[in-house]
C-alpha cells in the first residue's frame, strides 16, 4: 500500500517527536529505575514524582555556554553531534511500529539499517578527534575498534535471521514470525543463539554499559564528549537514548514478532472485527511499545549491575567468542532452512 | 635590607614551570637505557611509531583525590609511568612541632580521611609510649573496637570506589548506605561524623552509653548479611574478576622491596600484621585470623581487604562482649598526663587549674625521649616517630603513612598495563592523597 507523501510526513513528523520524548521519558526511567536499584528515591523534586526532570536537565543544557576548545576544529566539531542525532533519529524511519505504519518500507530496509549503525561511529570517532583532546581521541579510538568488532557479529546474527525470512525488508521479517503456534513463530525460538548475540551487540553498538568503554566516566573523564558542553553534549546525550530505544525496537523487530500481538492469530480468530481495522493498529502500536520498552529497561538493568570491561576483554569477548558461535549459528541456521522449507 | 629583598621570587614564581619540566624529562628519560630505538639506521621515523604522553591528574575522577601521574602511551597500554605526589602537602609534620601533644590530635584527624579514628589512637599511642603513660583498660578496648570500625568504613569506601572506577555505580552507593550507619555510629560516640578525635592522651574523651553499644551490635548483626550479598555479586561475576586478575602481580621480592605494607603485602602472601606481631592496645586478647593470598595480583588485594573486613566484625564481637562487663574509668587518672574529667574541671579548684595546664602546657615527655610506634591502620603500617625535648611540644614528629609506602609500588605495577587496569591499579593501591602527601 503506498501512501500518499502528506501521510509519510505525517508519520514521519510524529515518530521524531515520539522519539525525542521517549528519549526524555527514558532519561527518566533511567534515573528512577537506577534509584530503586541502589536503595535511593531518584529525582523526586522537579513536577509529580520527578516527572519534570529531564525537562529541567534539557533546559539546564539549552542555557548552558557551548565551549569549543582553542585548537578544536569547530566544524567537525559541530558535525560530530549533529550527525549522531540524525543518524539515530533515520534509524527510527525503517522501524514497521504496526501494519503499514513505517516511514520508508524499502525491501532493503536492513541493509539500510546496518549501514546507519555503522555510520554512527563516525559521530563518536569525529568527535574524539576534533576535540584535539587526548582522552576524547582514546575514547574515538576505542570506539571505532568496538563497533568494527562487533558489528560483524551483529551482521551474521542479524543475516542468520534474513535467511530464516528470505527477505532483507523488515516488515516481511515480522510478518514471517507470523506462523508457528502463539509466540513460536517469533525468531527468539526459531533462532535463539543468534537473538543473544543480536542482544549482546546491540549492548556494544549503542556503547552502552557494560561496553561503555569509549565513554569511560573513570578512566577517560567522558571519552569522546570530554570537551563537550551546552546543548552538544546535550545532543550525545539524547543520540545515547534514542539509540538504545531504536536499538530495543530493532531487538523487538527482528526476534520478538515486532509488532504482532503476541497470540495474534488466535485473537483475530476470537475477534474477526479486529482485522484490519483501526484498532488492530492502535494494539500493535501498544505491542511494539511494551516490548521495546521492556528492552529498554533491560538496557538500564544491565548498565547499572555490570562493571565496565576492559579493552582486552572486549576484543577477546568479540572476536574469541561472538564471531566464532555466530559463524556456526550462520551454519546451523542456513542447515535448518535447507532441510525444513 | 629587609626580608623582601632577599627572597628571590623569581625562584619561587617559576616553581611550577619547572617542576612540570622536570617531570616530563624524567618520563622521558625512565628506562632510558633499555631502549634502542633511537640509535636508528637513519630511516625516517615509522608513522605509527607515536608514543602519547597522557597526563592523569590531578584533577581527574579516577585517582582518588590529587594524584598525578604522567604516563606514556602505546595506544592503550602504558610504557612508563610516572608519579607526581605533592598537591595535598600541608605540611604536618612541621605542624606538630608548635602544636602541644594533645593540640596535634585533630590534625591526625586531616591525614586518612577515611579512618580518623586509626590515626587518633596511632599518635596517643605514640606519645603515651614516650611519656610513658598507661591507658586505663576499658578505654584500650573502646579504641580498639572503634579502630576496627573505623577499618570496615575504610574498606567499604576502597569496594565502593574500587567498583564504581570499574563502572559499576551502584555497588558505591550500596557501600555508602553501610558507610553512613557507621558515620552515625562514630556520631554518636564521638560526637562528629568525620573528623571524630575522640582518642586523648592517657585514654578517650566520652565513654560508650548503651544507645553506642547497641548501635555497633545492630550493624555487627547486619553487617556480614550484606557483605555476604556483595561477595555473591562479585566473587561470581566474570567481568569483574577478569579485569583484576593477573594485573599489578607483586611478587613477595618486589612487595618488600617496595615497600608494601598492609593489605597489598598481605596480597602478595607475606602474613605481616602489626597487630598480630607487634600488639598494641588488646590485640593479643582477641581472637583473629590474618588473611593473606599468595598470588600479588589486584584480585589477591580484593580478596584480602574483603576478608579483612569480617575480621573486624569477629574483633568488634569480642570487644562488645569484653565492655559489657569491663567497667571503669576511661582516662588516666593523673592529672599530669591526662585532662581531668568535666566534672572535676567544673567543681574544683584543682581540676580547673589541671585543665588550663594542661591545655597549655600538656603532657611533658622526658628530655631526649625518643620513640616509634606504629600500628595497622587499614591502609598499612601507620607509624609515627616522636622526638622530646622536655617541652609540652614535640621536638620533631616524623611520620610512616602507608599510603606513601603504598604509591611507591604504584609505577612499578602500571608499566606494561592498560589503561582500563589503571583505575583499577590506583584504586587496589588504595591511597589516600591527604595521608601521602602530609
Amino acid at each position: 500500500m503506498e501512501l500518499a507523501w502528506y501521510w509519510t510526513a505525517l508519520i514521519a513528523f510524529a515518530i521524531v517527536n515520539f522519539l525525542l520524548v521517549s528519549a526524555s521519558v527514558l532519561v527518566y526511567a533511567e534515573r528512577k529505575v537506577s534509584g530503586y536499584m541502589q536503595n535511593r528515591p531518584g529525582p523526586n523534586r522537579v513536577g509529580p514524582f520527578g516527572f519534570l526532570q529531564p525537562f529541567a536537565d534539557v533546559l539546564k543544557l539549552v542555557f548552558k555556554e557551548n565551549i569549543v576548545p582553542v585548537l578544536a576544529n569547530p566544524f567537525v566539531h559541530s558535525l560530530a553531534p549533529m550527525l549522531m542525532v540524525v543518524i539515530a533519529m533515520g534509524a527510527g524511519a525503517l522501524i514497521p511500529f504496526a501494519h503499514n505504519v513505517v516511514i520508508a518500507d524499502m525491501d532493503v530496509s536492513v541493509l539500510v539499517l546496518l549501514a546507519l549503525t555503522s555510520i554512527s561511529v563516525y559521530g563518536v570517532t569525529l568527535a574524539g578527534w576534533s576535540s584535539n583532546s587526548k582522552y576524547s581521541l582514546l575514547g574515538g579510538l576505542r570506539s571505532s575498534a568496538q563497533m568494527i568488532s562487533y558489528e560483524l557479529s551483529m551482521g551474521l546474527a542479524v543475516l542468520s535471521v534474513v535467511l530464516i525470512a528470505g527477505s532483507l525488508s523488515l516488515t516481511e521479517i515480522v510478518e514471517d514470525q507470523a506462523g508457528g503456534w502463539g509466540l513460536l513463530g517469533w525468531n527468539v525460538f526459531r533462532n535463539p543463539i543468534g537473538a543473544i548475540l543480536f542482544i549482546v551487540t546491540a549492548f556494544a553498538e549503542t556503547n552502552r554499559a557494560p561496553f561503555d568503554l569509549p565513554e569511560a566516566e573513570q578512566e577517560l573523564v567522558g571519552g569522546y564528549h570530554t570537551e563537550y558542553s551546552g546543548m552538544k553534549f546535550g545532543m550525545f546525550f539524547l543520540a545515547e537514548y534514542v539509540n538504545f530505544f531504536i536499538a530495543s525496537f530493532i531487538i523487538v523487530t527482528l526476534f520478538f514478532g515486532g509488532y504482532m500481538l503476541p497470540f495474534e492469530a488466535l485473537i483475530l480468530g476470537a475477534f474477526p472485527v479486529l482485522v484490519d481495522s483501526a484498532w488492530l493498529t492502535v494494539l500493535q502500536l501498544g505491542s511494539v511499545l511494551v516490548k521495546a520498552g521492556f528492552f529498554a529497561f533491560v538496557f538500564i538493568w544491565v548498565r547499572w549491575t555490570l562493571p565496565r570491561f576492559k579493552y582486552t576483554q572486549l576484543m577477546t569477548l568479540g572476536w574469541k567468542y561472538l564471531l566464532p558461535i555466530a559463524l556456526a549459528n550462520m551454519l546451523l541456521v542456513a542447515l535448518g532452512v535447507a532441510l525444513f522449507s | 635590607m629587609s626580608i623582601i629583598e632577599k627572597t628571590d621570587f623569581k625562584e619561587a614564581l617559576t616553581f611550577w614551570p619547572r617542576h612540570n619540566e622536570a617531570l616530563y624529562r624524567r618520563l622521558e628519560s625512565k628506562h632510558a637505557w633499555l631502549e634502542d630505538r633511537h640509535q636508528g639506521d637513519g630511516a625516517p621515523p615509522d608513522a605509527l611509531d607515536n608514543e602519547m604522553v597522557l597526563n592523569i591528574g590531578p584533577q581527574h575522577p579516577a585517582t582518588h583525590g590529587v594524584l598525578r601521574c604522567a604516563v606514556e602511551l602505546d595506544g592503550e597500554c602504558i610504557e612508563k609511568c610516572v608519579l607526581d605526589i605533592g598537591y595535598l602537602h600541608r605540611g604536618v609534620e612541621k605542624l606538630a612541632e608548635s602544636k602541644t601533644y594533645q593540640e596535634f590530635m585533630p590534625y591526625t584527624d586531616r591525614m586518612d580521611y577515611l579512618s580518623p579514628y586509626s590515626n587518633n589512637v596511632a599518635w596517643c599511642l605514640a606519645v603515651e609510649k614516650v611519656a610513658g603513660i598507661d591507658v586505663p583498660e576499658r578505654a584500650q578496648w573502646i579504641r580498639m573496637m572503634m579502630s576496627e570500625l573505623a577499618r570496615i568504613s575504610a574498606h567499604l569506601l576502597w569496594m565502593g570506589v574500587g567498583l564504581m572506577d570499574a563502572g559499576a555505580v551502584s555497588v558505591f552507593l550500596w557501600s555508602f548506605q553501610m558507610r553512613e550507619d557507621l558515620y552515625s555510629i562514630f556520631d554518636h560516640v564521638t560526637g562528629a561524623r568525620l573528623t571524630v578525635s575522640h582518642s586523648r592522651i592517657g585514654g578517650v574523651v566520652s565513654d560508650l552509653d548503651d544507645t553506642g553499644m547497641d548501635m555497633i551490635r545492630d550493624f555487627v548483626e547486619r553487617f556480614p548479611e550484606v557483605h555476604a550479598g556483595w561477595v555473591k555479586l562479585l566473587n561470581r561475576n566474570r567481568i569483574w574478576i577478569d579485569r583484576n586478575v593477573d594485573i599489578g602481580i607483586l611478587s613477595k621480592e618486589d612487595a618488600i622491596e617496595l615497600g608494601m605494607t598492609g593489605p597489598n603485602l598481605r596480597g602478595s602472601g607475606i602474613a605481616h600484621d602489626i597487630r598480630r606481631f607487634e600488639p598494641y592496645l588488646k590485640y593479643d586478647e582477641v581472637d583473629f585470623t590474618i588473611p593473606i593470598r599468595e598470588e600479588g595480583d589486584a584480585l589477591a588485594r580484593y580478596f584480602v581487604r574483603m576478608e579483612e573486613m569480617m575480621e573486624s566484625i569477629k574483633i568488634i564481637r569480642q570487644c562488645l562482649d569484653k565492655l559489657e562487663t569491663l567497667k571503669g574509668p576511661i582516662r588516666t587518672d593523673n592529672a599530669k598526663r591526662a585532662y581531668p574529667s568535666k566534672n572535676e574541671v567544673y567543681y574544683s579548684m584543682e581540676g580547673l587549674i589541671h585543665d588550663f595546664m594542661y591545655t597549655d602546657t600538656g603532657v611533658t615527655p622526658p628530655k631526649g625521649g625518643a620513640t616509634y610506634h606504629a600500628i595497622e591502620a587499614p591502609k598499612g603500617e601507620l607509624g609515627f616517630y616522636v622526638q622530646s625535648d622536655g617541652t609540652g611540644k614535640p621536638f620533631r614528629v616524623k611520620m610512616n603513612t602507608p599510603s606513601f609506602t603504598n604509591l611507591q609500588g604504584l609505577e612499578h605495577m602500571l608499566e606494561g598495563g592498560l589503561m582500563g587496569d589503571m583505575v583499577i591499579l590506583i584504586g587496589t593501591v588504595d591511597p589516600v592523597l591527604g595521608e601521602a602527601d602530609k
